[in-house]
């Protein structure tokens, strides 16, 4: 019964939305589920790293080591269902960063697409099953760049 | 629309944009006690974004943190500009909210 109630509110309250918004609002709508569909879903869901490479990159490539990208991550993760991580690079013109957890059922955490004026230097926090390896990708001028660290994780943060 | 806490801070000649977001992100994985899957409930994408113009799009996958945080270090906005953060789930919900650079 609360089920029902609560979907007829929702669906109450969304015609009302967009008739008050009239063609404004659909547009919007249109927006919305379009950039929605941009989310590389198969790149998300990919469980092995070659295939996550595949995904993003179109192909298997092996990222350049790099010392001028700066991979902040805790030594040991006490809780694993929240490490900080955050990717600095002084790598000129980069365009995306990518955080991977290699352990992880699926290695694609995160990836900040880099628009007008914004810099390599970003920050997330991140769930980790395990311990692992992770690694910050960093795309720039059409090459790829990386940047690992292990982190310890004391009490997983994936499982129920 | 509530969810998002969101602060934008000139220091030097760059901005520095950090939200928090409210979201359960269920990752799809986890089991409830009866061993049944919850479904996945997470964060897609989350957009920030500058009088029109995009300064990031993050594509985030259930492996990101509940109530997710995100921080970026963009150049261009002056005090007192308007930003805009806004996020969408795979369930289709979203949420924004604006915030005055200081």
């Amino acid at each position: 019964m609360e089920t029902i109630n609560t979907t007829r509110r929702t669906l109450l309250k969304g015609t009302a939305l967009a008739s008050v918004l009239g063609i404004t609002g659909i547009v919007d709508l249109l927006t919305i589920s379009q950039a929605h569909a941009a989310w590389p879903k198969t790149a998300f869901k990919s469980e092995s790293m070659s295939d996550v490479m595949k995904e993003l990159f179109s192909e298997d490539l092996t990222p350049t080591e790099s010392a001028d990208i700066i991979l902040k991550a805790p030594d040991i993760a006490e809780n694993g269902a929240v490490v900080p991580i955050g990717v600095k690079s002084s790598i000129p013109g980069v365009t995306r960063v990518v955080i991977l957890v290699e352990q992880n059922p699926s290695p694609l955490t995160a990836s900040f697409n880099l628009g007008k004026g914004a810099r390599a230097d970003v920050s997330t926090r991140i769930k980790m099953g395990k311990t692992s390896d992770v690694i910050a990708l960093v795309e720039a001028n059409g090459k790829v760049y990386a940047a690992r660290k292990n982190v310890k994780v004391t009490i997983g943060g994936c499982g129920g | 629309m509530a969810g998002i806490k969101a602060k934008a801070k000139l220091k030097g000649d760059a901005v520095k944009v950090k939200a928090l977001m409210k979201h359960p992100m269920e990752s799809g994985l986890r089991k409830d006690k009866k061993g049944n899957r919850i479904p996945a409930h997470h964060i897609t994408e989350v957009t920030i974004k500058a009088g029109g113009e995009t300064l990031m799009t993050a594509d985030y996958g259930p492996a990101v943190s509940k109530n997710p945080y995100i921080s970026m270090v963009v150049s261009g906005p002056s005090k007192g500009d308007k930003l805009v953060i806004a996020w969408l789930d795979n369930t289709g919900k979203s949420a924004s909210t604006e915030v005055v650079v200081k």
